[in-house]
């Protein structure tokens, strides 16, 4: 990047987005699918609970994270047979009980317990990357309404960065699609 | 909150609709005061100090105790040969039983879609870490030698020397190990969005910066439930068979060696039903007190105790009929030696330990078959202590009584247990109790956000849904308000 761009960059705008406050599940699916068909695209909902049929009000395409999971497991069953194979019966073979230095069945437990260990790790390792956690700040927990969006309260909030935010038409939108109260967050 | 009369017994049956899970109609709101009251009370109630001054002293006796073995070697114990392995292991088994409730509940559970563990899960869950902790104290320390414990670990040493993997005790200390891992991120990923809440509501600065620390940033986002509750059915989808595994690999132990009355293919699913009968029975001990004491009739319903005494009632049959087939197969099998031993637990010198453990375990939970007495808190409080008990015996008879007589008369040995192969004991149940009466003034013991996503207006029945919270099966939501119309 040229120094002459990194100087035009302006200032970040003070507004980080709109905040919507809303008293039911109902009315969150209802706001979300209409914020998605009015064309945003950087917007989220905020919920106490797992709220069902969001991620298609919402349009989430399914995680990959299952892909996560399925390497992470791949990567232990491998692991586990190699590490067992390669300590017993290479680098140190060691006859006791007659039995052969390695064996499959033998192996079984060792390679459940290392399959199933590095696909949880993977499953949880995947879901802090693409949550981006742990992230301590973020704008919207500025807000002090929006304390309760851990308690009893639904949210919707809009980026200001998206493409369709307009001042008066997206807050308009939020308000009429039942919000209890809509409010500017800041950066 | 609501303070209509609430109708407490909920355990009836209504083939027409579903029972409430929640009782007195509350909103989210008093969900989260109910909960976080425990938590943010500024003084613990007195009940908690004499508990906490209990079990502190005896976490300290159990840690003067290692220090004893430590500075002597395991001569302080009743040890001996022939009977090389006994309160130790007896304790270890004990401990890891009791951790398979938590992880039952909130995998198995969930896989079956059980609504109704929504308000036990954090609460077994916890459990079951702090019963592994302790599990996971007696094999380190059971040589007396716990400087030498990394022999256990494929760990690159100077001596050119890998463990050998093809004994049973290494798979055991992979199935602990991957079990205390799996259930630690299980628990805490389930908790992420109940810290949240407790950042939200908290008032005092370091609090604000733990719950702050723990809750990772949590911000209820649509796009993050999506894949928490994806991951969530993952570990669920992971940790069923695990739970099966982790107590079938502890019995490989016994089953592979060539002991009489431990040498026996029956043990894996044996053990599997009695340490998910050992686990229940404890998570009722532990909660029957807290569910009286803090008045969460209304989460931890009548219905839910009756749940736990069917499931109690079902493995300790199985269990039962262990016991019987064991004797079936001694007999069966031919083997003068195999037939001898099991004559010889049940009317030997360890009789005593035997009948305890019958008595304990399958006759007293016979009263479960009884409604009242599976709807009665005091009842089932006191099977489940028995049960507790029994379990603890349990394994005392398998370990001891199989070696102390085998297959010479002249190797025979008795074990008796010294003072300090007892407060060994007590003290280990101390460092559970006091974990856990420090976690429930630290964290939330239930959880919120799911205790809430059962409740109505949860919106559960509202479209399609893939995940966590699926649990309706394929009842439709207007069959319910059909009935509800009609009885009107």
């Amino acid at each position: 990047m040229s120094d002459a761009k990194l100087t035009a960059v302006e200032a970040p705008p003070a507004r980080w987005g709109l905040l919507a406050e809303f008293e039911s599940v109902e009315k969150l699916l209802a706001a979300a699918e209409a914020v998605r068909k009015a064309g945003y695209t950087k917007f989220d909902a905020h919920s106490p609970i797992p709220v069902h049929g969001l991620d298609e009000a919402m349009g989430i395409r399914p995680t990959r994270l299952p892909l996560v999971v399925l390497l992470g497991g791949a990567a232990g069953c491998a692991g586990g047979l190699l590490l067992q194979w390669w300590t017993n019966a290479v680098d140190y073979p060691f006859m006791i009980s007659g039995k052969p230095l390695f064996g499959l069945p033998a192996a079984i437990p060792v390679v459940f317990e290392s399959t199933v260990l590095l696909a949880a790790l993977g499953a949880v390792g995947g879901l802090f990357v693409a949550n981006g956690w742990p992230q301590l700040f973020h704008p919207v927990l500025r807000s002090e309404r929006f304390r309760a969006a851990t308690d009893d309260t639904f949210f919707i909030s809009i980026e200001a960065a998206d493409p369709r935010f307009e001042d008066g038409a997206t807050r308009a939108l939020l308000e009429s699609l039942g919000s209890r109260a809509v409010e500017e967050v800041e950066r | 909150m609501a303070t209509a009369p609430v109708l407490l017994d909920n355990s009836h049956e209504d083939p027409r609709r579903r029972a409430p899970l929640v009782l007195g109609e509350p909103d989210f709101g008093a969900i989260t005061e109910q909960v976080c009251a425990i938590v943010e009370k500024p003084k613990p109630p007195r009940a908690w100090y004499v508990a906490f001054g209990i079990s502190l002293t005896l976490t300290g006796v159990l840690f003067a105790m290692i220090g004893l073995l430590f500075l002597q070697g395991t001569g302080v114990w009743g040890l001996n040969m022939p009977v090389a392995w006994a309160f130790d292991i007896t304790n270890f088994v004990f401990w890891v039983g009791i951790g398979h409730a938590g992880t039952l509940i909130s995998a198995i559970l969930f896989l079956f879609r059980q609504r109704w563990r929504t308000a036990i899960n954090r609460f077994a869950e916890t459990m079951t870490i702090f019963a592994v902790m302790c599990a996971g104290i007696f094999p380190t320390i059971h040589t007396g030698r716990p400087w030498l414990d990394f022999y256990l670990l494929p760990i690159p040493n100077q001596m050119g020397m890998w463990p050998n993997f093809r004994s049973p005790l290494l798979w055991d200390v992979f199935a602990v190990s991957t079990y205390f891992t799996v259930s630690l991120l299980f628990w805490f990923v389930g908790m992420v969005p109940d810290l949240a809440t407790l950042r939200d509501r908290a008032e005092s600065r370091w609090k604000q910066i733990l719950y702050g620390i723990l809750a990772l940033g949590w911000r209820g986002s649509g796009r993050h439930w999506h894949r928490y509750e994806r991951v969530y059915l993952l570990l669920a989808a992971l940790a069923t068979p695990l739970v099966l595994s982790v107590h079938s690999v502890v019995s490989f132990d016994f089953a592979v060696a060539q002991l009489p009355g431990w040498h026996t293919t029956i043990f894996p699913p044996y053990f599997v039903a009695g340490a998910i009968f050992g686990g229940f029975a404890m998570v009722l001990t532990l909660l029957i007190p807290m569910r009286a004491y803090f008045k969460l009739e209304n989460i931890v319903t009548t219905r839910h105790l009756d749940n736990m005494a069917k499931i109690i009632l079902a493995t300790g049959t199985m269990v039962g009929y262990a016991y019987a087939m064991e004797f079936f197969m001694a007999w069966y099998s031919g083997n003068p030696t195999e037939t001898f031993v099991f004559v010889n637990r049940a009317l030997g010198p360890y009789a005593w330990a035997y009948w305890t453990m019958v008595f304990c375990n399958v006759v007293v939970p016979q009263v479960l078959w009884l409604r009242k007495a599976r709807t009665t808190p005091l009842a089932l409080f006191v099977v489940a202590m028995i049960v507790n008990v029994g379990m603890w015996f349990e394994r005392f008879v398998i370990i001891v009584t199989s070696l102390s007589r085998d297959f010479l008369p002249s190797s025979w040995g008795m074990f008796t247990p010294t003072w300090v192969d007892l407060l060994t004991l007590f003290g280990s149940i101390g460092l559970f109790l006091t974990l856990f009466l420090l976690f429930m003034r630290l964290f939330p013991l239930f959880a919120m956000a799911e205790v809430k996503s059962v409740m109505p207006q949860g919106g559960l029945d509202i479209g399609p849904h893939h995940g966590h919270g699926q649990y309706w099966g394929e009842i439709p939501r207007q069959h319910e308000t059909q009935f509800a119309e009609d009885d009107r």
